[in-house]
Formats: structure tokens, sequence, C-alpha cells
């Protein structure tokens, strides 16, 4: 299952690879986004480009491959969030974003836009950093409202020492609502200013660099090793706390460790991505109706089957509508809800899962 | 303490033990002690303090006064995993809503076992085999949990029970939600694990008679504390039923010279308690 899942996502590499518009967005003729051939892709790929087009070469390696990695990893990031979370709350309808990080992002996205790049200055370890671009700025200041958000959620719900998980899912319902309102009262006053927002909130990948990539792929990558390491305690969380209390967890630590992760996961896809719906929903859900509960299969075939999901979603929102991109949060939803009915409705184990 | 051992040490001991829910008072100063290899019967009405008492003995609870030992640790300082290989817990119920398979859940009693960088080993699968196969449930390893009866339900609990490896199971009135047969299984397996492999149980029942018939001793409580503690012949006394149940009860003995409560009408108390 999972070599099967393996193999079609570095398939589905080579293939979206060779979709997409050459040259700049919005000036490209028709005969310019005709697909690439695959032999090209293949060759450009494995250092034998020397044949083809140096255009090809360019846009296959420095514009294509970038994003492409950059949306698997956010797929495969934000898929075994969800299937963290949806342990930890015994909940099927969990997801990444349940704890209110997409709003504290949001704002974070807002703070960038609202003040001006110059005042941005930060000091770290003694040392000040003077912002320089937006760029450089919207991630950084997007993850430090997801990580804030969820610190805050996590101390309104401590008490003692100990997490409840129901409070802390009401909480984070709760302080989601408010951070939302701020959002939406920016967007409403200055909607102008605020319009980039916006779109930046449906989620993307345009303009990905490999600047991008080097700093989310290994943070995500050491995450999902992490994860692995867990697998047993996620199993455990299935069956309650009290139960995996008695099987020897500690549960208290394990769940803020797994809470970290969940978010570490979450906030650094948020602040290089926007906010992508769905995936942390749906994939996790769909795996386990295929493979079941069990998280030693679980999470490693969330993750590849999160990257495949994202990349190709991704592939559809930069192609559709020619020369012109689709946020690929409406893609990711439009294609997911219905898919995800419809499993709902002809799995026999779907319909329990609402039921019980 | 010395560390427990096979007979004669004690397995379990509680030592002025006392708990409070905030303000109201649910243990006062419980003390006994549990041999190894022994089977003892807590009885005692609602609200007795008869499950506080398990969740404190079983690491669960952090009281404050007093101390429980189980086979010489301390279960407050001991860490979580080493508690977890000496004392396994089968509670009255298990919510099981997620489509594993009866080996997944029984694995899953190897948590404590294995090192969380690695993975299942041979003797891991051989100990979940051992333990699925003592409680019968072998033939049905790849069924899924959300498919099975209440009884054999409690007895993949049972298995994952084994699977720890414990010396000490603790049980919550594992049987309430059986019918009658299931109950006689599922406590006569207990028994049997008890007597072959000397393992140490303490657990709760609500059924006078089925307290008897599988326990070698009993402690009855009553208002937080222990009220008599021994035999079944010396626990089981018309008025020891009396005082604590408010039930008029007659004692007999069956054919096989076991003690047989047969239950009479509830006593109203009159006058100031």
């Amino acid at each position: 299952m999972n070599l099967a899942l393996l193999l079609f996502l570095l398939l589905s590499f080579l293939l979206t690879a060779m979709f997409g518009s050459i040259g700049p967005i919005g000036h490209g003729t028709p005969e310019n986004i005709e697909p690439m051939p695959a032999q090209a892709v293949l060759d450009i790929l494995t250092g034998r480009g020397g044949n083809w087009n140096d255009t090809y070469s360019v846009v296959v390696l420095d514009v294509r491959l970038p994003r492409i990695v950059l949306a698997a990893t956010v797929g495969c990031a934000l898929s075994v969030a969800g299937a963290i979370m949806q342990a930890l709350f015994k909940n099927p309808m969990a997801d990444p974003y349940v704890l209110g990080l997409s709003s504290g992002a949001a704002l974070g996205a807002g703070a960038t836009l609202a003040i001006p790049v110059s005042v941005w200055t930060f000091v770290v370890l003694g040392v000040t950093y003077q912002a320089t671009s937006a760029e450089m700025l919207l991630p950084f200041l997007t993850f430090m409202g997801a990580l804030g958000t969820i610190f805050l959620v996590f101390n309104i719900a401590r008490t003692g020492g100990k997490v409840n998980t129901d409070t802390l899912l009401l909480s984070g319902i709760a302080v989601s609502a408010f951070l939302g309102a701020i959002v939406m009262f920016l967007l409403f006053i200055k909607e102008k200013q605020f319009g980039s927002l916006f779109f930046w909130m449906l989620g993307g990948f345009s303009g990905t660099t490999w600047a991008s990539v080097s700093v989310i792929g290994p943070i995500v990558l050491g995450c999902l090793v992490l994860t692995a390491f867990y697998r047993r305690d996620l199993n455990l969380f299935l069956t309650g706390e009290d139960t995996a209390r008695h099987l020897g967890m500690d549960v208290d630590r394990v769940k803020v460790y797994l809470l970290v992760l969940a978010s570490l996961l979450t906030g650094i896809s948020v602040a290089f991505a926007g906010i992508i719906g769905f995936v942390g929903l749906l994939i996790p859900h769909i795996v386990r109706l295929t493979v079941g509960p069990d998280h030693r299969y679980l999470v490693p075939a969330s993750a590849l089957a999160g990257a495949i999901f994202l990349l190709w979603m991704d592939t559809i929102a930069r192609t559709l509508l020619g020369r012109s991109e689709i946020p690929v949060g409406i893609i990711t939803a439009m294609a997911g809800g219905p898919f995800f009915l419809y499993l709902l409705r002809t799995s026999r184990k779907g319909g329990r899962w609402l039921g019980g | 303490m010395a560390e427990g051992r096979r007979n004669g040490a004690a397995s379990i001991s509680v030592d002025g033990l006392g708990f409070s829910y905030g303000k109201r008072e649910v243990l006062k100063d419980v003390s006994f002690s549990v041999r190894a290899g022994e089977f003892v019967g807590i009885l005692g009405p609602n609200g007795s303090g008869k499950t506080t008492l398990l969740n404190c003995v079983s690491g669960a609870l952090r009281f404050v006064n007093g101390r429980v030992g189980v086979c010489g640790k301390d279960v407050l300082t001991i860490g979580s995993l080493e508690l977890a290989r000496l004392v396994a817990v089968v509670p009255q119920e298990s919510a099981m809503n997620f489509e594993f398979t009866v080996e997944e859940v029984v694995l899953m009693g190897r948590y404590s076992h294995i090192n969380r960088y690695r993975f299942e080993d041979e003797r891991d699968y051989a100990v979940a085999e051992r333990a699925m196969r003592a409680t019968g449930i072998w033939r049905m390893r790849d069924r899924l949990v959300t498919n099975l009866s209440g009884g054999e339900r409690q007895r993949v609990v049972i298995a994952r029970a084994l699977a720890q490896e414990p010396r000490v199971l603790l049980l919550d009135e594992p049987t309430t939600h059986l019918d009658l047969r299931h109950q006689l299984e599922v406590l006569g397996l207990i028994r049997e694990l008890n007597q072959t492999r000397g393992l140490t149980v303490l657990a709760v029942f609500h059924d006078l008679n089925l307290a008897a018939r599988f326990s070698d001793r009993l402690l009855l409580m009553d208002g937080g504390a222990v009220m008599v503690e021994g035999t079944p012949e010396e626990v089981l006394t018309d008025r020891n039923v009396l005082r604590t149940f408010q039930v008029d009860a007659k004692i007999g003995r069956s054919d096989k010279g076991r003690v047989i409560v047969e239950v009479g009408d509830v006593v109203t108390r009159r006058g100031p308690p």
C-alpha cells in the first residue's frame, strides 16, 4: 500500500511537471500552455536536458519543481497534522485548524499588510534584525500568529498542569471566532489594502522558490519522523485517555508533544501556502477507511496520500483556467467535498463513523 | 519494602490511604494488603469508594494522604511505563468506536514493553498470541472490535491486559454488562489465570455471590472505609450485609460448600440515621 503510494507520488512529480504555462503568467500564448513532452521532463530531471530548449529547463527546474515539491510537502504536513488532531480529540471531524491556528495566522498575515515593512524589527538572541521585504516577513509573522494562537488556546485550557481535550476544543473555537472577527473587520474597513489578504486566505503556491522549500522541507521531514515515533501513542489515544494511562502512557506529557508537532506542521504550512482547507480533514479520513485506524499504517499512508492529493489539486489550480490561477483552497474544497460525500455514502464503515 | 515474591510477600499494600474530591472525602484511612497470587474482591454499596480505591491503586488518581505500594514500588513515584509492566487494569466497560482488529488492540498491551524507536518484535507477537489463546479469542484475531459482542470485547480487554505481562490485575466490575454465562466465563478465566500464573487479582464486585464464588478474600467497604475484611464466610454475614446495604439477607451454603447469599427486602431505617 505505502510502496504503491510512494511510486505514484514519484510518478506524479514527473507528470505534473509536464503541465502549466511557460513564460510569465498573463503573457502566455496558447502554444505556451501545451504540455511539455514527458521525455523532456524526464531528461531535465535526470540532468540530460541539453537536447531541449533552455526555457524548458528553467521552467521545470526553477519554476515548476520547487512548486511541486512545496505542494507535496504541505499536503503531507496538513494530512499528518490532521491525523494527529483526529486521534487526540478522538474525533474524525477534527482538522489541523481545529484550535484556531488559521485565524491566528491570518491575523499575522494581516499585520504585515497593516504595518509598513520598515517598522518591523526583531531582536533575536541579542541581535537586531530589520525586515527588508514583505516576502520575508509574511511567512515569519503568519507562523508567529499561528503558534501564538495555539499557545493562548493551550494556556486557557490548562488547569493544574493538565489539559482537558474538551476544554481545549471549546477554547479553540472561541479564540478562533474572536481572531477571525478581527481579520474580517480589517478586511471590511480597508478593503483595498487587504484585498491580497483575502487571496492569501484561500491558499496557494504561486511564486514558490527553492528558498521556501529549503525552509519548510527539513522542518516537515523532522516532524514526520517524530510523529512516526509516536504512532503507538496515537493508537492509545483512540482508546481513551484512562486506558492509555493504564497501558503505560504518560498522557499529559505525550499530549503536549503531539499538539506541538501538529501545530508546527500546520503553522509552517500556513506560513508558506496560506490556509488550505479540507486536506487535513479529508485525507486521514479517507486513508482510515482504507487501511484502518492503526497509526502504524495510517501515518505514513496519510503523509503520502496528502502529498499526492495536494500536488494534483495544485496542478489543476494552475492549469484549469489556462493563464490565470485559481487559489488551490477553492479546488481542494470543490474536489474534496463531493468525493468525501461519495465515500460516506458508499462505504459501510463511513456510515458507521458518523453514527457512532 | 522488599520486592514482592510469589508467596507470602505483599503484592499490593495500601497504608492509611485517604482521598477527597474537593471537600467530599471519599476514602478515609484505608489500609490493607494483598499477597502475591491472591484473589481479593471488594464489595460495598454505591459511593462507598470502591472504584476510587481501585483508581488509587492503579495510579490513575493522585492522592495526597497515605501510601500505595505495588510489588514494593510506590505507585506515585514509579514511572508510568514501569507501573504498566506491573499492573494492568480491566475497566467496567471499554468504549471501542474505532475499527481496530482484535490483534491490534491486544498488541497495544505491549506499549510499555516496546521502545518507541523500534518495531514490535517476535516476542511481542508471541506474548500477544499467548494472551489471545488464553482468553479464547485467537481465532477472531482479525475481526474488528467494533463487531464484537460485549462478552467478546471484554475478553479482548483482558487479553490486552495479559499482554502487559503484569503481576497484578485490577478489575472494576468487569462483568456488569455481561449476561450470566459470560459473567461466569470471564470470571472463571480470570480465576484460572490467577491460579495457573500466580497473577494477583484485586476486583470490585457488585454481585455478592460472584464475589464469594471467585475470591479468596473479601473487603467490605462502607462510607470510604474498609468495614470488614476476611474470607467470604467471615465477611458475608446477614449482619454485615444489613449494615452496609440495608438489605435483609439469608446466608446459606451450597452443596459444594460455597457461601450463598439469598437477598431479601430493603430495610428502611427509621428515626435518625
